[in-house]
Formats: C-alpha cells, structure tokens, sequence
C-alpha cells in the first residue's frame, strides 16, 4: 500500500471509532456514557461510509462552476454514499433522541444511571 | 475477571477482521455505475447543482420520505413516553434568575440563527445543506430561547400543526406526480427552469422547505416537550 491518501486515514479512523463505540457499549456501566458510545459508533459507520466514496483528486459533487458541468462524471466523487449517511445521521439522531428520553424514564423511576442496578429483565 | 478478558478478545478479534479489511482496501478510481448515471444525467433530468440534494430528494425520494417518517415516529414516542400535562396554571413559583448578558444576547441571536436556517434549507438544491442541516439549525436557535429566557412562550399547537402540514404536503406532492403520470415524487412536475438558480429543479427546493419546517418543528417538540417534564419535577 504505497502513498497513503486522505480516503486510507479517514477509513482507519472511523474503524478506531468503530471499535471504541463497541467497546464503549459492552464495558460501561452508566447508561449515559452508553448512549455517548452508540453515537461514537454510528460517527464510526459514517465516517466509514464517506471515505468508501471519495475519489482521489476529485471534487464535491456541487456543480456550482461551468467548469464543473462539461465532463462532471470525471470531476466529482460519488454523491450516494454521502446521500446514504445524511440518511443515517438523520435516523441516528432520532434512536439517540429516544435512548435519552428512556435514560431519563429509568432515572425518574429508581434515580440511578448504573446499569448493574436494573435486574428486572437480567437472566 | 473473564468478562473482561472476554471483551477483550472479542474486541481483539474485530480488530484484527477490520484491519485486514483496511489492508486490502484499493481506493476507487472511477465512479460505479449507479453514480456515473447521476452524474452524466443529473443536470438534465433533476437540474439540482448540489448533485447531493438531487439524490437525496429526486433519486431517493421515498428513502427520505421514509426518514421523515422515521423522525416524525421518534418525536411522537417520545411524546408519548413523557406524557407531559398541560395542566394549564401559568403560575411557575420558582423561576430561575438568567444572566441578563445570556438573555438579550439570545433575543439579538435567535432571530438570525433561524434566518439562517432558512437560508440553508432555500439554497439547499444550490450550495451545500439542505432541509434535515436548516432544520436542525432552526432547532438550535429554540433550544437556545428555552436555555437563555426564562419562560419562552412557544406554542405546541402551532409547532404541531406546522409539523403535519409539511408532511402531509410533502405526501401530496408525491402524489401529485403519480397523478400526472410522472411516478411518486417526480420532481419534474412543474417545469426545471435555469440550472443554478433559485426557482429550479422542479419540486426540490418546495420539498426541502417542507423538509426543512418538519424538522425544525420536530426537533423543537422533542426539546420543549424535554424542558417541560424538567420544570414539572
């Protein structure tokens, strides 16, 4: 893998943030630091995403300059995969939204955020 | 002490698949099928400059129609999960004290952010964003009245009846193009005009401003409905 480029750097940091949201969600007690590490990996996955797109050399696909649209197929990068995450940042907001609003229910009902103190569905 | 262990092979073991998933990743150099065609014929057949937004809302129509569904679905969750009662006595015994700094300074802010969103969801088929960015612009400057004064009036019933009549218009709009023999969510029902300018691409820039109202409106319920059960307590 010779000459590393932005797309290489971005992927190998959303798989850090991959990684870290994961680990987040298995290892922390507190609901909140949770929900922070769902939104961790979600950040992950759309990082991920945008870099599979870009095109080295290329540029957004806005045509907002005469230059860009004679030939625009070899000037842009991939516009779905950027259309696809401003999807799923959309949805992630409203499960994140949801998760915070439950956090604050368990809350009210025995004020504690420690997950270890709710046994009701534990097996 | 094995469940850590555990974590922390089965962490280890990931790693170790995403990392010979990175080794053999090759940079694309050209674009696949799907987005040459959006490219090639996204001027002529949507006539959005931000390529993004021609997908997004044209291409991809139903897929955004779905992820207003999905936001307008939380919302109404959590709605329903806080059960807040208007139990209509005005009279709040402890009102907090605001910076005096904090509040005017929102009062000079608030109505320039929501400009701004405006401004953002408008242009969103020209320049970079688009309804869901002016939306969630708007919602920040009503979450920054609701932080800085101290008993912003905001009105559920004006939220909620702007909020549904985006998105029933939205419907129709889609359907219109059924009805006109163009297929669900056509933009080209009124006709593309210049390319680059404001009246263009057809039906984009009405959805993104119904787009744009639907989310603001929503985003602004989840957080008053929020503030709410806070003061409630």
């Amino acid at each position: 893998m010779q000459n590393i480029g932005i797309e290489q750097i971005s992927l190998g940091i959303g798989f850090i943030l991959l990684l870290l949201g994961l680990w987040g969600i298995i290892s922390q007690k507190n609901i909140l630091k949770i929900i922070i590490s769902f939104t961790i990996f979600e950040t992950g996955l759309n990082v991920i995403i945008v870099a599979i797109g870009y095109i080295r050399n290329k540029t957004a696909p806005i045509l907002d300059s005469d230059e860009l649209q004679t030939n625009t197929v070899d000037k842009i990068v991939d516009p779905l995969p950027q259309a696809l995450v401003l999807t799923s940042i959309v949805i992630g907001l409203g499960v994140t939204s949801i998760l915070l609003v439950y956090a604050l229910k368990l809350y009210k009902q025995k004020k504690t955020l420690d997950i270890n103190d709710y046994k009701d569905t534990k097996w | 002490m094995l469940r850590n262990s555990l974590l922390f092979i089965l962490i280890l073991g990931l790693a170790a698949i995403m990392f010979s998933v990175f080794m053999d990743y090759t940079p694309k150099e050209k674009l696949g099928p799907v987005a040459e065609h959006y490219a090639k014929h996204g001027k002529d057949e949507v006539g959005a400059a931000n390529l993004v937004t021609a997908v997004v809302v044209t291409y991809r129509g139903l897929d955004t129609l779905g992820e207003v569904s999905i936001l307008f679905l939380s919302a109404a969750i959590i709605g329903f999960f806080l059960k807040v009662r208007h139990n209509g006595n005005e009279e709040d015994p402890k009102i907090k004290r605001y910076s005096e700094i904090l509040g005017t300074g929102a009062k000079l802010l608030v109505p320039i952010i929501v400009l701004l969103g405006v401004y953002v969801f408008i242009n969103g088929h020209l320049t970079p964003g688009g309804g869901f960015q002016g939306g969630a612009i708007i919602a920040s400057a009503f979450v920054l009245m609701l932080i800085a004064l101290p008993r912003p009036k905001i009105n559920h019933k004006v939220l909620s009846i702007v909020e549904s009549m985006s998105g029933l218009s939205y419907v129709i709009i889609g359907l219109l193009g059924v009805l006109l023999g163009l297929g669900f969510l056509d933009n080209q029902i009124l006709s593309l005009g210049t390319f680059g300018t404001i009246l263009s691409a057809g039906t984009v820039p009405i959805i993104y401003i119904l787009v744009g109202l639907k989310v603001g409106t929503e985003l602004t319920g989840i957080i008053v409905n929020l503030k709410e059960i806070q003061n409630e307590e």
